[in-house]
């Protein structure tokens, strides 16, 4: 059956959609426009004049090894905040699912990181391991680390992941709870019945029949690694040191509103865009299709 | 092959509350035994103890003389059949028989073999390759009862493994159920609360309330001498009647031979309408309220001239002073019309005023 609304007018439902079609022009088709038509133009340093120079700026950036170190490093970062995002928040949600005592304080208490903002986020690790201010830094090199992210590409590179995997375990987990609450209990003491054990029992059944939100947030904390770190760099390491940090979405605000070649910047935003439209498409198809099983 | 032996069994919860009571329960090897009662009588949390799944905070389960308290389900040598099925839905309905012999190590040719003998007993050869949600009821009915039998266990559980079905297949499966498990004599403890298939499929009937057993034994043995006025009413459908014997009209008619009894019961079908009264006997005059004509047989609820006393609540009770008789489906009163109802004193049941006592007379 289909719900239906009948309407006595023909403009009453057009004005009842319309402050939302509004927001949804005025703040995002319309920026977006924007985004594609600076693309296409050059401005001088002090925007006193505007060139249409067609494609330049798409090639100018493909032709920048920097831009393509960028794209390799945002990838590589994304692998690795949702992969260990995600298996660290099945790992809590799978420990999270029996019957323990305390068990919705200890659920409750693991929802809360997803409440802090991101660069709060940066900031608390920076406390945490900043070379000379970080309490565990101190600890770091009485293990006989040589830490220090600030001068390090690489370590500042896993204080980044380090941070947004945290931030993102909260939001995983949940997920996998409701996921995990969804497959009802009687199949799992079938498969206790049927001899097999814990461990056994989680990669025959519980991770097959966990595979439409294991992909559902693979896609998500894919999203969240491309565009939502931003926070978390510009308030760790401000995509330093050298370029060790800047990922695509840094690019486009350092290029941009750093180093005013707003051309170049938009071409870059036109082109994460285009990303997310796929990586949005990639997961209403196979959302819709339940993948699995 | 095993006997299944319940030796005090008892289950409190965190927080004092006791579901089963101290329960004894010997099922000798291949009996079929069925638990019935209520919902909430603890009659599945009974069967989940057996298979290990619910924690024994009292007494001994025995299986095949091996004490299995403190053992794993795995290692129990039992299968369960659930009421929801608890088919692995990614995996195709081989695979769902298969699970088990594989985790046991068992070498691939042998499992194909037990799976393609089950499939064939089930009629379920041609959808091996079909996943569980593309399957009805009944077939998943029947790859949850496969995935049971390849492992050949010592004991088969089923938690109300019908109570999902449509009327006519809950028949059918049941005829299967009863039929597959004279084959393979494999002992079974079965749940229910549908009285009909507890009494159609036990060897040995438990009748639980509260959690406690309220009555063990054969299952028409029962039928003819239910133990407490629970077991009475919840045997048998539709009830039997229970009167008060505090009204005139009944003690007189019982004499001095019921001093003890406070609660008559009588069947629907053991009355006749008739204006003798047969000796020793009993016989009442009935107010025809309403009538049900379901082909063979007919049901009369009549109400009795005077008002008669509530009897102790009672699942399927009856309103006080209503009594069902069932007749043939030849015979059909009028409603509004005064009849006279009597049965003969063998067919009377007799308890004490609680309802928990049987008083032979």
């Amino acid at each position: 059956m289909q719900k239906q609304a009948i309407f006595q007018s023909k403009l009453l439902p057009y004005a009842l959609v319309a402050p939302q079609l509004a927001i949804v022009l005025i703040f995002f088709y319309w920026p977006a426009l924007q985004a594609v038509i600076q693309s296409f133009l050059l401005q001088d340093a002090f925007g006193l004049s505007t060139t249409f120079v067609w494609f330049e700026n798409y090639i100018e950036l493909f032709k920048d090894p920097a831009y393509f170190a960028a794209i390799v490093r945002t990838f590589l970062f994304s692998l690795a905040i949702a992969g260990s995002s995600l298996s660290l928040a099945l790992l809590l949600a799978v420990m999270a699912d029996k019957p323990l005592r305390g068990v919705m304080l200890y659920r409750t208490l693991l929802i809360w990181p997803y409440a802090v903002a991101p660069p709060v986020v940066g900031v608390l690790w920076i406390f945490m391991l900043h070379p000379s201010l970080g309490v565990l830094s101190r600890y770091l090199r009485a293990m006989g680390i040589d830490w220090n992210p600030l001068l390090d590409g690489d370590q500042a590179a896993a204080l980044i992941i380090l941070a947004a995997a945290w931030k993102q375990i909260s939001y995983n987990f949940l997920f996998f709870l409701a996921g995990l609450q969804a497959i009802p209990k009687s199949v799992f003491e079938a498969a206790a019945i049927d001899g097999a054990r814990p461990m056994r029992r989680f990669w025959t059944v519980t991770f097959p029949l966990l595979s439409p939100t294991i992909f559902f947030l693979l896609v998500v904390n894919i999203v969240y690694a491309f565009f939502d770190t931003f926070g978390i760099i510009d308030t760790m390491t401000r995509g330093g040191p050298g370029t060790s940090t800047v990922t695509l979405v840094y690019k486009v605000y350092s290029d941009g509103l750093l180093g005013g070649n707003l051309g170049s910047s938009a071409a870059q935003s036109v082109i994460l865009m285009v990303l997310v439209i796929v990586l949005t498409g990639i997961q209403f198809r196979f959302v819709e299709r339940k993948v699995t099983y | 092959m095993a006997n299944v032996t319940l030796r005090n069994v008892r289950k409190t919860y965190q927080g004092g509350f006791e579901a089963i009571k101290g329960v004894n329960v010997d099922v000798a090897d291949g009996q079929f035994c069925v638990l019935v009662g209520p919902s909430g009588c603890g009659k599945s949390t009974l069967l989940r103890m057996v298979a290990g799944l619910e924690t024994v905070t009292g007494g001994e389960i025995d299986i095949g003389g091996r004490v299995v308290n403190q053992i794993e389900p795995a290692d129990r040598d039992i299968a369960m059949v659930f009421q929801n099925y608890a088919l692995y839905p990614h995996m195709s309905v081989y695979n769902n028989m298969a699970y088990g012999l594989r985790n046991r190590g068992m070498a691939e040719a042998e499992v194909k073999t037990r799976v393609d003998e089950a499939a064939r007993v089930l009629e379920l050869g041609a959808m091996l390759e079909r996943k569980p949600r593309q399957l009805s009821g009944g077939q998943r009915q029947r790859v949850a009862m496969g995935r049971a039998i390849v492992r050949q266990p010592k004991v088969f559980l089923f938690d109300e493994p019908l109570s999902n079905l449509d009327a006519k297949l809950r028949i059918a499966m049941r005829v299967e159920i009863r039929k597959l498990q004279r084959r393979l004599k494999t002992t079974s403890i079965y749940v229910t609360h549908d009285q009909l298939e507890a009494m159609t499929l036990a060897d040995i009937l438990v009748v639980m309330n509260g959690g406690q057993v309220e009555q063990v034994g054969n299952p028409l043995a029962i039928y003819e001498k239910p133990a407490t006025t629970f077991v009475a009413s919840f045997i048998g459908a539709p009830p039997m009647n229970l009167m008060s014997i505090g009204s005139d009209e009944i003690k007189s008619q019982l004499g001095g031979s019921a001093t003890d009894a406070g609660i008559l019961g009588i069947r629907p079908e053991d009355f006749v309408i008739t204006d003798q009264t047969p000796a020793g006997g009993v016989a009442l005059p009935l107010t025809v309220e309403a009538i049900e004509r379901v082909g063979a047989e007919t049901f009369i609820y009549g109400s009795r001239a005077q008002d008669a006393q509530r009897i102790a609540a009672n699942p399927g009770e009856l309103p006080p002073g209503e009594v069902i008789v069932r007749v043939p489906g030849t015979e059909a009163p009028a409603i509004g019309a005064k009849i006279r109802v009597a049965a003969v004193r063998t067919k009377l049941h007799l308890f004490s005023g609680d309802g928990r006592t049987r008083i032979e007379a």
